[in-house]
C-alpha cells in the first residue's frame, strides 16, 4: 500500500497528536537535568518543578507592595490592547473593504493606496506612533490596528467582488438600494470571512502588542517578559510564553466555534 | 400594442461587437424563448433586456416608459445559478421580495409576520412549505430554482427574464420545472423571456422563439460581425400557428368546410 493512502487508527492519531509535545518536554527535561548536573545555580534551564513551583506563584500569589496578582494584571492589559485594536482593525477594514468591493469610485479611490499601504512594515512606524500618540494605550493600540486592518481590507474587499454578480442583480431586480444590498446581502456573506480573517490576523497582531509593550509600557505580558529578562528568569518568562500560547490558542477556538454557530448557512463550508 | 420595445440596438465590447441592428416588438403577456448557438449574444441581449447593460447604440423600453439605466423592479430575474440568497433561509428569501425596497431591507414585529405569512402562501403554491426554514444550499436544484422562480415573482415584475434557468437540471426535474413554469404563466398572465439552449424547451414553453445567428461572416476575421435576431418562429399550438385561425371566424369557417358528401 502506499504511503500517502495509509490512516492512522483513531487511537493512533491522538498518540501521534501527543509525539511531539511530549518529545519537546523530554528534549527539555533532560537539557536541564544536564545543565543542573553541571551547576547547580543555572538559569538557562530551569527544572520543569522550579517552572511548575514559579508558575503556581504567580497565578495566586499577590504583588506585596501592590496587592494585585502581576500576571492578572498584566494579562487584563494586554488582552484589552488586543480586543481594542483587532476590534477597531475589523471595523475599519469591514466599512473600507466593502467600499471597495460594492462602490466602483471607491475601488478606484482607495485600493492601490490600500494595497501600497500594505507593504509598510508596521513595526517601522511604532516610533513615529510613540512620538505621535505618547508611551500610553494609544500607540501600542494603533500599532495593531496599523498591523493588521490592510490584510483584512484586502481580504474583505476581494471576497465581496467573489460574491457572484447574479446575487447583486438580483437584488437590484427586487427593489433593493446600494444600502440595503450592503446590509442584506454583502455583510452577512463576509461576516464568516471577517472572522477567518481575524483569526489569521490574531498572531500578527499579538507579535505587535508583544514588540509595542516591550519597548514601552507599565504592565502587560511583553512588558513583563522583556523585564524579567534582565534577571535572567527563564521560569518566569517560560510561563508567560506558554500562557501566551493558551491564551491565543483558546482565542482561535473560541472564534472558530463562534463561525460555526453563527452562520448554519455555510453547511461547513470555509 | 407593443409592449416590450427593442429599437436598434448594437452592442459591442472593447469594439467588438456582439449583437447588431436588433429591432423587436413583444407583446404584453407572450412568452419569447431565445435560442441560438453559444457565443451568439443571446445571454448579451437578455442582460441589455435587465439593463444590467446599456446598449452601445439604440433602445430598449418597456411599456412606452424611459430605457433603463440600471436594473429595478420592473425586471425579474432567473439564473442558472446564483439566483437565491444562500445566507437566507428559505421563507427568508421570498419575504427579501417584499423588503428589499425598504429604507433598511428589513421588517420588524407585526409587518414580519405578514410577510412571513405571505411568503408561506408562495411557499405553498410552488410546493417548497415542507422547507421553508432551511438554507438553500441544503435544497436540490430544482427546488433552489423554483425557489428563485418563486422569489422573483412575488416582487411582482412586468417583464420576467430566465437565462437557461433549467440548464443546470437534470431531465426529469426540469420536465417537472416545465408544468411548474406553464402553470405559474397562466395564473400571472407574464410577459417572459427565456434563453436557453435547448430547442426543445423554446418551443414548448415559448410563444414566439427568436434565433439569434451572425448574418453575415468573415472567414478571416470572426470577430468582425455581431449576430442578430435571424429567425422569429410563431411557437403557438406546437409551432402550427395558424390551425385555429378559422374558430376565431365562425363564419368563414361554415365555408371553408367542405359540405358533406
Amino acid at each position: 500500500m502506499r504511503l500517502l493512502n495509509r490512516r492512522p487508527t483513531r487511537p493512533a492519531g491522538v498518540l501521534l497528536a501527543a509525539l511531539p509535545f511530549v518529545a519537546v518536554l523530554i528534549a527539555y527535561w533532560i537539557g536541564s537535568e544536564i545543565r543542573l548536573a553541571a551547576n547547580p545555580q543555572d538559569k538557562l534551564l530551569p527544572a520543569p518543578a522550579t517552572i511548575l513551583n514559579t508558575a503556581g506563584g504567580l497565578f495566586t500569589e499577590p504583588n506585596k507592595r501592590t496587592g494585585e496578582i502581576l500576571l492578572w494584571a498584566d494579562t487584563w492589559a494586554s488582552l484589552r490592547r488586543l480586543a481594542l485594536g483587532v476590534g477597531i482593525g475589523a471595523l475599519i477594514s469591514l466599512t473600507v473593504g466593502v467600499g471597495i468591493g460594492l462602490l466602483p469610485y471607491v475601488r478606484r479611490g482607495v485600493s492601490s493606496f490600500v494595497a501600497v499601504l500594505s507593504m509598510v512594515p508596521p513595526l517601522a512606524l511604532l516610533p513615529i506612533l510613540f512620538i505621535v500618540f505618547g508611551l500610553g494605550e494609544t500607540s501600542k493600540v494603533v500599532l495593531i490596528v496599523i498591523g493588521i486592518t490592510p490584510f483584512l481590507t484586502r481580504d474583505l474587499s476581494q471576497r465581496v467582488l467573489d460574491i457572484p454578480h447574479e446575487e447583486i442583480v438580483k437584488a437590484q431586480t427586487l427593489g433593493a438600494s446600494t444600502w440595503v444590498i450592503a446590509l442584506r446581502v454583502v455583510l452577512p456573506q463576509i461576516l464568516p470571512r471577517l472572522i477567518a480573517g481575524i483569526r489569521l490576523s490574531l498572531g500578527s497582531a499579538w507579535l505587535f502588542l508583544i514588540a509595542a509593550e516591550a519597548v514601552a509600557a507599565e504592565v502587560g505580558l511583553g512588558y513583563r517578559i522583556f523585564l524579567v529578562r534582565r534577571y535572567l528568569a527563564m521560569d518566569i518568562i517560560l510561563t508567560y510564553v506558554i500562557w501566551i500560547t493558551l491564551l491565543a490558542f483558546l482565542i482561535d477556538f473560541a472564534l472558530k466555534t463562534l463561525s460555526r454557530k453563527a452562520f448554519p448557512w455555510l453547511g461547513g463550508g470555509l | 400594442m407593443s409592449f416590450v420595445t427593442v429599437r436598434d440596438v448594437f452592442q459591442e465590447y472593447d469594439g467588438r461587437p456582439i449583437i447588431e441592428r436588433v429591432n423587436l416588438d413583444v407583446a404584453e403577456g407572450e412568452f419569447v424563448s431565445i435560442v441560438g448557438a453559444s457565443g451568439c449574444g443571446k445571454s448579451t441581449f437578455l442582460r441589455l433586456l435587465l439593463a444590467d447593460e446599456t446598449p452601445t447604440r439604440g433602445r430598449i423600453t418597456v411599456d412606452g416608459g424611459k430605457p433603463a439605466r440600471e436594473p429595478g423592479r420592473e425586471r425579474g430575474v432567473v439564473f442558472q445559478k446564483y439566483s437565491v440568497f444562500p445566507h437566507m433561509t428559505v421563507r427568508d428569501n421570498i419575504v427579501a421580495a417584499e423588503s428589499f425596497p425598504k429604507g433598511w431591507g428589513w421588517f420588524h414585529g407585526a409587518k414580519l409576520r405578514e410577510a412571513r405569512a405571505r411568503a408561506d402562501e408562495v411557499l405553498e403554491r410552488i410546493g417548497l412549505a415542507h422547507v421553508a426554514g432551511n438554507y438553500p444550499a441544503t435544497l436540490s436544484g430544482g427546488m433552489q430554482q423554483r425557489l428563485a422562480i418563486g422569489q422573483a415573482l412575488h416582487a411582482r415584475p412586468r417583464i420576467l427574464l430566465l437565462d437557461e434557468p433549467f440548464g443546470a437540471l437534470d431531465p426529469g426535474t426540469r420536465l417537472s420545472m416545465h408544468e411548474f413554469l406553464t402553470q405559474l404563466r397562466a395564473e400571472t398572465k407574464m410577459t417572459v423571456f427565456m434563453v436557453t439552449h435547448d430547442l426543445g424547451e423554446g418551443f414548448k414553453l415559448g410563444d414566439r422563439v427568436l434565433v439569434f445567428d451572425k448574418t453575415r461572416w468573415d472567414p478571416d476575421y470572426p470577430e468582425r460581425y455581431g449576430a442578430t435576431i435571424t429567425y422569429d418562429f410563431d411557437a403557438r399550438d406546437h409551432g402550427i400557428p395558424y390551425q385555429h385561425i378559422l374558430d376565431k371566424i365562425p363564419s368563414l369557417a361554415a365555408a371553408a368546410t367542405p359540405p358533406p358528401a
